[in-house]
């Protein structure tokens, strides 16, 4: 139960920076993802992220900033086990489930549903 | 840089930027964090929840469960962005929709409706990551940055 409770206030309050960066700093939505991915990427490399998950779950790997952390740890994971090149070969080994879904799911969208106004 | 503006301007209009900005509505940060917090929060929540459920019910462990989360999560958002339903949770909820991965599918999804009056091809295919493209691309070369520094560091006997 306490995994929730750390769940939601984490998860809120990436959210809430996030809406800060919008309306404060005048960012559009595009820059605020891009630069939360980026911080998730370095936080990633730092080996921050991972004890962020471990605590909070669903609340740190749902938001956006969690897809920087897989991208870095996939290249990691992969340069570990083929050298140099794994970087390249390994980026996507975590986040494919997400990018593919959202390709095969996007796609179907769009021939099922037409626009909106 | 007000003032620059202002030079343009005869007297009669200065008095009326002055008194319009003086009625503009002050954007409410504060209530718009709350927002944020709850929905964002509350897409958190329902992830954790779908992740348990996951690892209890289908003998997923923590590491894989991640996957199929992710994946509810987008299909329910690609879902709710076909119904139109999303861009109003979106109005009311600011970073709360756009933060949590939904808002990455959303972003998919929109782009590939929008698009398609232009064909399934150069509409659908060439459009889909209009929105979401940013993300990939500053993603990825981000993470190979940092993967590339954090290689070097440890080739040098560092961490």
């Amino acid at each position: 139960m306490e995994k929730f409770l750390w769940a939601f206030v984490v998860g809120g309050s990436i959210c809430v920076v996030a809406q800060i960066m919008m309306d404060v700093f005048k960012l559009t939505p595009a820059h605020t993802t891009s630069t939360l991915v980026v911080v998730g990427a370095i936080l990633g490399g730092l080996g921050w992220y991972e004890p962020i998950i471990k605590f909070a779950g669903a609340g740190a790997s749902v938001p956006i900033s969690s897809f920087g952390n897989s991208l870095v740890k996939g290249a990691l994971e992969e340069a570990k086990r083929s050298g140099i090149i794994g970087v390249l070969a390994g980026i996507f080994e975590v986040t494919s489930a997400g990018i593919s879904a959202a390709i095969i799911f996007g796609f179907m969208s769009a021939l099922i549903f037409k626009p909106k106004g | 840089m007000s003032n620059k503006k202002n030079k343009k301007l005869t007297p009669t209009q200065q008095q009326y930027q002055a008194f319009a900005k003086a009625r503009e509505p002050e954007p409410s940060v504060v209530r718009n964090c709350l927002r944020a917090f709850l929905v964002g929060g509350l897409i958190c929540t329902f992830g954790q929840a779908l992740q348990m459920m996951f690892i209890n019910y289908f003998n997923f462990t923590e590491e894989t469960a991640g996957d199929p989360t992710v994946a509810v999560l987008i299909i329910i958002s690609t879902l709710l962005t076909g119904f139109g339903m999303y861009d109003h949770i979106a109005q009311w909820a600011g970073a709360g929709t756009i933060i949590p991965v939904t808002g990455f599918a959303n972003t998919v999804a929109s782009a590939s409706i929008e698009h398609r009056s232009e064909g399934f091809v150069l509409g659908v295919g060439g459009n889909m990551f209009k929105l979401a493209g940013s993300v990939i691309a500053y993603g990825v070369f981000s993470a190979f940055v940092v993967a590339i520094i954090k290689i070097t560091i440890q080739a040098l006997g560092g961490m």
